[in-house]
């Protein structure tokens, strides 16, 4: 059978890319728009373990990256589910549509 | 075997990943995130990187989705009105051209690679903890300090944002 | 095997300047339960003590210039440059939140802790040499930027302008990342000089195809970062919902940061391969001065006015990067320099005449100011002179250099374009200072409390900033024009 190379890896982060992208552009909840960008993370994350894997083990730049993107999406949930909360104290929804106080 | 497993948790991953999507209810959408980190932790096995593999597990499918599912809880996030057929209609047009770009694009990177590309697994000897750790402690020890100060901001993010009022 | 990558002395020299802020912002946060709710201008007062300090060791860690930490950040000419501005910013922000905060009782330590751990995350991505220091420098400062949005959490429309900053923040810096990670694969490298070596030493297609690529996604990043078409629309919601003091230095602390990632990731690494990336640096910079400019036209609140008028701004600066050389990046260093003190004196003057709730954010609150309080419509007139690009004030030279720069560029069209606009824009600056001047104030109108002392500090440096640069401008110049050729050696 043909083996799995990193185009393989290359491809499936693009298509979690493009399906994470459409999440953020289609979805009014704002709950599953943060949930669409942790997707894009992770794609990022594919192929960085990925192309750390191809330019063989003495390139760890790729997995270590891969480490502080996974620390970066930790704080980035907290931070915007702070912030979301703040406002359903004060709107009462998470819908993107209906924040709307200031003119997009 | 490792063809299998790849296509089968590439498959699951982006099947997931669909449902995430489409999904109504949140919480529907965060089980799918979960099922999508759980396969991506399979792939990452499957690439030697058993470190990443396990932050995986833990930091994203344990930690990240547990504070999602427990804000979803908190603000009791129901379903959301159907949407209406604007979007749907750019979703017609634009998967298709996204789909079409993206795919000549990762076969761009791959023809772009300087070597062959192809992977054989097992007895690749680059990420296991040690050498994680020997990486981030000696190569990488300035983003891994500098990283301190953004879990530092989380804190402070968090007290800021939710605390009950300020007074 | 360890012992080659301990840092020697030299190397913590040179990241003195975030060390002593990171040291100052924790601090605060200890400090912060153990002082009273009138005391908390003390922890104000430390955190001008740290950026005092913190701009110090910037300018002596340039005393040893060079590389460290495993060439993961430099300490060159740019660095320093670029540091200085953000910590000067930072400087300017605390002098002047101090009567905001008080005004909504929002005093507090996380306020000072998180404007410190920002310019942190700034000084980081100026100094740094390669990917991954530049992207963990880059969330720092942005996500300490969201929550500052956000700071006066009852406030609606601060819920919403944090939300909107986060979502489209996050999903720009995504595909930051993602551009980036296909860099690495193709180079296997995120070191911004090997990178350079790389696209040098090889001349087959594709590669330039997918690194353009990946230029092109990182762009998306840079571009929402500075607020450029057209990836410029959160800006006026988030200014305007933002609290004022936040609003200014946003506009000028994280612009300038990406700025200057943007320049240095550009001209290092992406030079040999300037002929991909020039064509969509050129259309933004375009789009990004005709939006900004006419949009800033149909604006009553100041706050979306100066909004539009910074993405204008950023749109003159981005014509300094599409000429891809040496003097074009030391234009838009100067530009940026003098940008920042005019943009953050005007939000001061604006933050000053808001009011309780910010209320007062219309151009006709402006009313008669310069009989209400000459010493502020003056100050903000030398400010909005300067945003126009009147001579004797940095906006002058700045735009100068820029269009010169373009010129010897051969960029004719973005010349002409630029300043086309440009007259656009004297109008809608014009207008402030008419109705501050022509138009008496409205009967009734309660009283505007005096400057006091932090602001009026504020108002001054940045006013001595913007008329410093106009008039001498050659040491700054120099010494943009020295280390804009270091990049792209």
């Amino acid at each position: 059978m043909h083996p799995i190379t990193t185009a393989h890896y290359v491809a499936l982060s693009a298509a979690l890319l493009l399906i994470g992208t459409l999440g953020v552009l289609t979805r009014r909840n704002i709950v599953i728009i943060l949930m669409s960008i942790e997707l894009i993370l992770n794609a990022a994350n594919i192929n960085l373990v990925a192309f750390s894997r191809y330019w063989g083990p003495e390139n760890m730049n790729g997995q270590i990256f891969a480490i502080f993107v996974i620390t970066v999406a930790v704080a980035e949930a907290a931070v915007g589910l702070g912030i979301l909360i703040a406002l359903f104290r004060n709107k009462e929804t998470v819908q993107a549509d209906e924040i709307d106080l200031l003119k997009w | 075997m490792d063809v299998i497993l790849f296509l089968l948790f590439a498959a699951i991953a982006v099947a997931c990943g669909v449902n995430l999507v489409v999904q109504k209810h949140p919480i529907a959408s965060a089980l799918s995130l979960v099922g999508v980190m759980g396969s991506l932790a399979v792939l990452y096995l499957l690439l030697g990187a058993e470190f990443i593999a396990a932050a995986q597990v833990i930091v994203y499918a344990g930690a990240i989705m547990v504070l999602f599912l427990f804000v979803i809880m908190l603000l009791n996030a129901g379903g959301e009105p159907k949407t209406p057929g604007k979007s749907r209609m750019a979703g017609l047009l634009g998967i298709p051209l996204m789909a079409v770009l993206l795919g000549l694009l990762s076969y761009l990177v791959q023809r772009a690679l300087p070597k062959p590309a192809g992977v054989t697994f097992g007895a690749f000897t680059g990420g296991k903890p040690y050498d994680v750790g020997k990486a981030i402690f000696t190569e990488y020890m300035l983003p891994f300090e500098i990283t301190s100060v953004l879990i530092l901001i989380a804190i402070l993010g968090a007290i800021v944002l939710a605390r009950k009022e300020i007074d | 095997m360890f012992a080659n990558y301990l840092p020697t002395g030299a190397e913590y020299f040179r990241l003195l300047p975030e060390m002593i802020l990171t040291a100052a912002g924790t601090l605060i946060m200890v400090l912060e339960p153990l002082t009273g709710y009138r005391r908390k201008r003390f922890l104000g007062h430390l955190a001008l003590a740290g950026l005092l300090a913190a701009l110090w060791a910037a300018v002596v860690a340039y005393s040893s210039p060079g590389p460290a930490f495993n060439r993961l950040i430099v300490v060159d000419g740019f660095a320093t440059f670029f540091r200085v501005l953000v910590i000067v910013v930072g400087i300017l922000t605390v002098l002047s939140c101090w009567d905001f905060l008080a005004r909504h009782k929002a005093e507090s330590g996380e306020f000072y802790s998180l404007i410190l751990f920002s310019v942190v995350g700034q000084c980081v991505m100026v100094s740094a040499n390669e990917l991954i220091t530049l992207f963990i420098g880059l969330e720092v400062s942005s996500i300490a930027t969201y929550v500052l949005a956000g700071y006066l959490r009852d406030d609606k429309r601060a819920n919403e302008a944090a939300l909107k900053y986060f979502l489209l923040g996050s999903f720009a810096t995504a595909f930051l990342l993602y551009g980036v990670a296909w860099i690495y694969g193709v180079t296997g490298t995120t070191n911004l000089v090997d990178i350079r070596q790389i696209l040098e030493s090889r001349d087959v297609i594709h590669p330039i195809l997918a690194v353009s690529t990946a230029a092109a996604l990182m762009f998306v990043g840079f571009a929402f970062k500075v607020s450029a078409a057209p990836f410029q629309i959160w800006a006026p919601d988030v200014y305007q919902g933002a609290p004022t003091p936040v609003a200014a230095f946003m506009s000028a602390g994280p612009k300038a940061a990406g700025f200057a990632i943007l320049l240095r990731v550009y001209l290092t690494a992406f030079g040999p391969i300037d002929q991909s990336w020039v064509p969509f640096v050129w259309t933004c910079a375009l789009a990004t001065m005709v939006i900004g400019n006419f949009a800033a036209l149909a604006q009553n609140n100041v706050k979306r006015l100066l909004a539009y008028s910074s993405i204008a701004h950023a749109g003159y600066i981005m014509v300094a990067v599409a000429t891809g050389t040496a003097p074009g990046a030391a234009a838009a260093m100067f530009y940026l320099a003098a940008y920042a003190f005019m943009n953050v004196g005007a939000f001061v003057v604006v933050s000053h005449i808001s009011g309780r709730g910010e209320r007062k954010v219309n151009i006709d609150d402006l009313a008669g100011l310069s009989s209400r309080q000459p010493l502020t419509a003056a100050l903000f007139s030398v400010f909005l002179l300067s945003l126009i690009g009147v001579p004797l004030t940095g906006g002058f030279f700045g735009k100068f250099y820029i269009f010169k720069a373009a010129i010897d560029s051969q960029l004719y069209w973005l010349t002409i374009l630029g300043l086309l606009t440009s007259a656009v824009a004297a109008y809608y600056y014009l207008r402030l200072i008419v109705v501050m001047y022509m138009r008496p104030a409205v009967d009734g109108e309660e009283e505007l409390p005096p400057l006091g002392g932090g602001l009026k500090t504020a108002l001054w440096a940045s006013a001595l900033g913007t008329l410093a640069l106009g008039i001498f401008p050659s040491a700054v110049l120099n010494f943009a024009g020295a280390s804009g050729a270091m990049l792209v050696r």
